[in-house]
């Protein structure tokens, strides 16, 4: 067990690129991180550094209060599950999971004692001599998890382990990865690219961006309230709906109505608003006596209703918001090469009771303060850079935290 | 297999044919290694005269009879070859497959060009050498221009399968607490163990059968291997040719490979079978 500290660590490669740039994070003894952002964000170069099988350029990296920024990956008393696995095909699953145990010279019984222990804990008793290529996906992922396991080390790094399995094995094993990490409260530094992942198994998320941290907190604080418009667009499904409005004395203009300007944001001129598919509603069941819901009629372009709820998309006058940042997350989920992408487009999420049809001029209704206001320059959060003034009210909606419901 | 008969068929015959035309010539030695000298050249394949004379005849006077001390030169030679060339080669490939250092392509090129040079031209060359550092008629002598030939090949084959296996082996090696060596002799090297013997069976085979740095770096039964000893087989007496002896010893000579190559064999496929990372 061990907390680990990345202080100011950056990776810088030979050609002069930056992989990973002033990183600082804290790990706590028995947490549960999640590093996760687009492909690219520096996310895997962040874990290889603390595995110790890429080089630090800059900073430092302590491992249960140790430097370790110069010990070999053996020396650091950690275990990875790689994303393909990496099972040694010529030794048995008994092999490839006491192998790091033999290398440490433990005693035969003791191996197998140990071994026997972890393949009970992950239903893999049955398979112990077998080859891994006479496994399946899923088997394999366990013994990838056995490996580590087996060790008791004091930390495990997992890099996307969980990507090579299909979708419904995959919700299993996240149940399964999370139960265990319970179970054995050992320090964890889990890297994925899924935001679904990210925010049931971690206890904090770090969200990374071209090698810059964004921001670190529990999921439902990066929900609720995301620093900047990356990490508002990248955490949630559906994502986040972007418009572009402008505020003018104390009133906030969207495209399709003008509401109040959201507490806390005193900034005049352009922004970027950012609204969550479930913080709208059919505007005939919209909660009776809300002071902040605000209807307003659009073009519903198609529903899908999925039983527990409906998606509506709908049209807006105006383009879409076009930033950087999303353009990124677009690139990233492949969203920038479907036709239309760059036109006014919003999903919202109704209540399964809705009678909406598509082709309809539907009414809807959102609620108004629950709006994410950034600014178009830099795409941080107006509010939260209100609340870092100290000078500043804190903004609306902080002191009454809500649900995420994704 | 789900042909149809007549491809079926196709195939059957032009296997034959390509066996038959392969195998005739050594067939045709093992004839000729049992006749007797009177009937060795009656054109008949099968012996009209039956005789083991020409293989005793091989090994008569122990040491100094005309095959044995051969025999054993070329198979020192020839393992001692293989060992060495193979343990540099996986070194080699090894870093060449998993390192990224200046000079890495033209280390290869350089290896690609030695083993394209046309032994001949450094015979002479060597020759002289030889004689100068006292390598002349050593074991070193044939060993040193067995492995300039060899090692290439043997780091080339080499390369290629250490760049098929997965770099998070390695890696996973190294988390578990295996130091580069434990990870290179426990993980890597058992899975290139097809590349590795496979160069071992090239390298094995160039060195055996190699008759041109034999025949012009030996002088004496002290380093000569069998193809260069051959030549200086004698018949029974001047107006004899050994042609029955020469036979002999060729068979004797096509044996050790077989067996080599049949071993080795199995252990290819075995290896090639052994099972993928992830599917």
């Amino acid at each position: 067990m061990a907390d680990i500290a990345l202080h100011d660590v950056t990776k810088r490669y030979p050609d002069g690129t930056e992989a990973v740039k002033h990183l600082n994070l804290e790990i706590a003894d028995g947490e549960f991180m999640i590093l996760v952002g687009p492909s690219g964000c520096g996310k895997s170069t962040a874990l290889r550094m603390i595995a110790g099988l890429e080089d630090i350029s800059e900073g430092e990296l302590r491992i249960g209060g140790e430097v370790v920024n110069d010990r070999a990956p053996r020396d650091r008393d950690i275990a990875m599950v790689f994303q393909n696995y990496a099972l040694y095909p010529h030794m048995t699953v008994r092999e490839n999971m006491g192998f790091a145990l033999k290398l440490a010279k433990v005693d035969k019984a003791e191996i197998d004692r140990k071994v026997t222990e972890a393949a009970e804990i992950l239903d893999l008793e049955v398979h112990l001599d077998r080859k891994p290529s006479n496994l399946s996906g899923g088997q394999r992922q366990r013994v990838a998890m056995g490996r580590a396991i087996v060790r008791d080390p004091s930390a495990f790094l997992m890099d996307e382990p969980l990507s090579n399995l299909d979708a419904k094995l995959r919700v299993q094993m996240r149940t399964e990865v999370s139960r265990l990490q319970r179970d054995l409260s050992t320090t964890t530094v889990y890297v994925t690219h899924d935001q679904t992942e990210a925010m049931t198994l971690g206890d904090r998320v770090a969200v990374m961006r071209g090698g810059v941290l964004q921001q670190v907190d529990t999921p439902r604080v990066l929900y609720n309230s995301p620093q900047n418009i990356f990490v508002a667009g990248f955490i949630g499904s559906p994502a986040m709906n972007f418009f572009s409005g402008s505020i003018a004395k104390g009133k906030l203009k969207l495209p399709f109505a003008t509401v109040p300007a959201p507490k806390g944001v005193d900034a005049d001129g352009d922004v970027i608003v950012g609204i969550r598919p479930e913080d709208f509603e059919d505007a005939a069941l919209a909660p009776e006596g809300h002071s902040h819901g605000v209807s307003f009629a659009a073009p519903i372009e198609v529903l899908e209703s999925m039983g527990s709820e409906i998606y509506a998309y709908f049209t807006f006058e105006g383009d879409a918001v076009s930033s950087d940042e999303l353009a990124e997350l677009a690139q990233d989920s492949g969203v920038a090469d479907t036709p239309g992408a760059g036109a006014g487009r919003a999903v919202a999420r109704l209540s399964p009771e809705s009678d909406i049809k598509e082709g309809d001029k539907a009414k809807l209704w959102f609620d108004a303060a629950k709006l994410h206001v950034f600014d178009p320059a830099d795409g941080s959060n107006l509010a939260h850079r209100a609340k870092d003034d100290p000078k500043r009210p804190p903004p609306a909606g902080e002191d009454e935290p809500d649900e995420p419901d994704g | 297999m789900n042909r149809a008969p007549r491809d079926y068929l196709k195939w059957t015959v032009g296997i034959i044919v390509v066996v038959f035309i392969a195998v005739l010539p050594l067939v045709w030695i093992f004839s000729l290694s049992l006749k007797t000298p009177a009937t060795v050249s009656d054109k008949s394949f099968f012996p009209k005269e039956f005789t083991l004379d020409n293989y005793s005849t091989l090994f008569q006077g122990g040491f100094d009879s005309p095959l044995l001390r051969p025999l054993i030169n070329s198979v020192s030679i020839a393992l001692i070859a293989t060992v060495i060339a193979v343990t540099l080669a996986s070194f080699t490939a090894y870093a060449i497959a998993r390192l990224d250092f200046p000079g890495k392509s033209a280390i290869l090129a350089g290896a690609l060009a030695i083993a394209m040079f046309p032994q001949i031209s450094v015979v002479g060359p060597l020759f002289d050498m030889w004689r100068a550092l006292h390598l002349y008629d050593t074991y070193p002598g044939l060993i040193i221009p067995y492995l300039t030939f060899s090692l290439p090949l043997a780091i080339y084959i080499l390369v290629a399968f250490f760049r098929e296996i997965p770099w998070e082996l390695e890696q996973a090696a190294q988390v578990d607490g295996a130091t580069p060596w434990q990870a290179f002799s426990k993980v890597i090297l058992p899975l290139a163990a097809p590349g590795v013997f496979t160069a071992a069976i090239l390298v094995f085979i160039f060195a055996w059968n190699d008759f041109i740095f034999a025949i012009t770096l030996t002088s004496s039964d002290a380093s000569r291997t069998v193809p260069a000893a051959l030549a200086f087989f004698q018949g029974d007496s001047q107006f004899t040719a050994p042609t029955g002896n020469i036979a002999a010893a060729a068979v004797l000579v096509t044996i050790p490979i077989i067996i080599f190559v049949l071993i080795f064999q199995r252990r290819i496929v075995a290896g090639l079978t052994a099972g993928a990372v992830k599917g």
